[in-house]
């Protein structure tokens, strides 16, 4: 799948994500090697209103959204895949008034399970603020209920 | 925030049962929508349901990272409130299963804290919606504490 055509889903997937539009998530990158999204800073994800430090909930939406949409750089179309587990280590707390990055890269897909890994960071990819693990459950091809919302994500011409 | 502050807040909250305070300090506690239900000496941490707060339009199911925010922040709250801890709890790691769909409805929480010690605290965190036997997700967290 071209790069244009992987950008264009997960543009979409992430737009009929309505608690990631409140967050403003955005698509930063995305290729056949891995997805990041942008979360920007605001005043509403504070979790310490004295240093002003979001909440590990916004960093854990991110994640998430950003393990289970990097999917889509591995499966020829889309299928709804609901988040098994996910793990999140800390590694230093993030910086106030700075936007943070979630990159995710499926490591193994098999029949049932897709295996996700991916780290969280703000200047330097280098020194991530927190370190992710997921997995990911493959409902398969036409899973009960995921038909509209295949239809909007895949695209008119898929 | 100073820690006298929060310590005040704590006892003024469990003196009027009133924990709207506590709840207010927070900006993403605020955003989700996050309250506080006291039952006896427990302590049930509720998230009405919130159309912001959904994930999947589909089904609709909540998203799965406020789920995970929920619960971390009521393990958060939870330390605040039982372990006399004075200041803000910082998350260390946090571990999430997913076990049924978080559909659109009210989703509670309640925390089991199985280990304090001097620097960490390890807290359980178990979620569910029309019955407490049959949980939406469980985690895990760690949290400094000093």
């Amino acid at each position: 799948m071209s790069d244009n055509s992987m950008l264009d889903r997960a543009q979409r997937f992430l737009g009929a994500l309505r608690h990631c539009q409140v967050l403003g998530m955005q698509v930063h990158n995305v290729d056949s090697s891995g997805l990041t999204l942008r979360l920007p800073y605001s005043t509403q994800i504070i979790g310490n209103p004295e240093t002003g430090v979001i909440h590990g909930g916004a960093i854990t939406t991110l994640m998430d959204t950003t393990c289970g949409i990097s999917t889509v750089c591995v499966l020829p179309e889309f299928e709804i895949c609901p988040t098994l587990d996910l793990r999140i280590d800390y590694m230093r707390p993030a910086e106030p008034h700075k936007d943070v990055f979630g990159f995710a890269e499926c490591y193994r897909v098999t029949e049932n399970v897709i295996f996700t890994r991916g780290y969280a960071y703000q200047d330097d990819p280098r020194e991530p603020i927190a370190h992710v693990v997921g997995a990911f459950m493959r409902m398969g091809k036409g899973a009960q209920g995921d038909s509209g919302l295949k239809q909007n994500i895949d695209g008119a011409g898929a | 925030m100073s820690e006298l502050n929060i310590n005040a807040l704590v006892r003024q909250a469990h003196e009027t049962n009133n924990y709207d305070a506590l709840i207010e300090l927070i900006p993403y506690a605020r955003l989700i929508g996050i309250e506080c239900l006291r039952l006896g000496d427990d302590m049930v941490f509720r998230l009405p349901a919130s159309k912001n707060n959904i994930g999947n339009p589909i089904l609709p199911a909540i998203h799965g990272g406020v789920i995970a925010g929920f619960m971390e922040h009521s393990a958060l709250l939870h330390l605040l409130m039982f372990m006399e801890i004075p200041h803000m709890p910082k998350i260390i790691d946090f571990s999430i299963d997913y076990l049924r769909a978080g559909h659109y409805r009210d989703t509670f929480v309640q925390c089991q804290v199985w280990r304090q010690g001097r620097r960490v605290a390890n807290v359980a965190i178990t979620a569910w919606q029309t019955n407490q036997t049959e949980p939406i997700a469980t985690a895990r967290a760690h949290f400094k504490v000093d």
